[in-house]
């Protein structure tokens, strides 16, 4: 078994409000000069056939419409 | 006309559906396991939080037994209505375009709202919104919405299309777009037109009890596309 991490996020030029909302709350917490904040998700899994996590990711774990992907073998 | 309407776990608004199908025809329950749904006639994807809506909503939902038959029926022509939950379904099994996306405010919005029914979306506005598409202003219908992920998003050369197509359905009133839809869209249409979805519930508004009876008219227009 290969363990490999799914990094999703949302597609550059989506409006990311749970980003916004977070970079919008850092500086009342002391944190200055952060920007640019993303919020995704990620996935952690085991795969016998490695080879078919690309299409996993298209068909299930992200919507290439609005998401990106990224696959970190470990 | 017999409605058949989707039941997956997590489903919240299947019963009120089932109503509002009882006033324009026949219904009953599809459990989210059933393969054959022969002898339905159109299809209601209800409202609710299928599966959890884990990992995104409807994502796991467009996988369920019964969808296979959905989209079957939706390529034969049948009416295939997605409410809310129903709507992010349908766009993730690609029977429709685009996608939602948590509310811009990240607020869950619960609310009524005024829908603007687009009037070159023809067969999809009711008979009486025909008669005056020709003249006067477009029909329009107070139902109410209530969604987290109700933000509809499709590339702009989609949205083009979807224009000029007659594809856009059902628009939020000017002012009154509850969670940063591209271009006010409320409801999308496939191009053959069979395939609607949208966001606010129609079957939480099918009589004057309740408010509004102007759901009523989404649930006719579909029934008619099945005449």
């Amino acid at each position: 078994m290969a363990r490999a991490r799914v990094l999703i996020r949302p597609k550059e030029g989506i409006l990311d409000p749970q980003g916004k909302a977070v970079e919008r709350a850092l500086p009342a917490l002391g944190f200055e000069g952060i920007g640019h904040v993303r919020v995704g998700r990620m996935v952690e899994l085991e795969a016998e056939d490695p080879e078919r996590l690309g299409e996993l990711c298209e068909k299930l774990l992200a919507n290439p419409l609005i998401e990106d992907y990224e696959i970190q073998p470990l | 006309m017999i409605w058949g309407v989707l039941q997956f776990p997590g489903s919240c608004d299947e019963r009120d559906a089932l109503h509002a199908c009882s006033l324009v025809g026949e219904a009953r329950l599809v459990w989210h396991e059933e393969r054959d749904l022969d002898g339905l006639d159109g299809v209601v994807v209800p409202g609710g939080f299928s599966y959890g809506d884990y990992l995104r909503a409807g994502a796991i939902a467009r996988f369920a037994p019964a969808m296979e038959a959905v989209a079957e029926m939706a390529a034969g022509g049948a009416p295939v209505l997605g409410i809310c939950n129903g709507f992010q379904v349908l766009c993730e099994a690609g029977l429709l375009p685009g996608a939602l996306l948590v509310n811009e405010g990240l607020r869950f919005v619960c609310r009524q709202v005024e829908l603007v029914v687009d009037p070159s979306a023809g067969e999809l506005s009711s008979p009486e919104a025909g008669k005056n598409a020709s003249g006067s202003s477009p029909e329009r219908l107070s139902i109410p919405a209530k969604h987290g992920e109700g933000r509809y998003y499709a590339p702009g050369d989609v949205l083009d299309r979807l224009e000029a197509n007659g594809q856009v359905a059902y628009r939020y009133a000017p002012g009154q777009n509850p969670n940063g839809s591209a271009r006010d869209i409320a409801g999308v249409s496939n191009e053959a037109r069979n395939v609607v979805g949208l966001m606010p519930h129609p079957e939480h508004a099918v009589d004057p009890l309740t408010g509004s009876a102007d759901g009523l008219r989404v649930f006719e227009a579909m029934a008619a596309l099945a005449a």
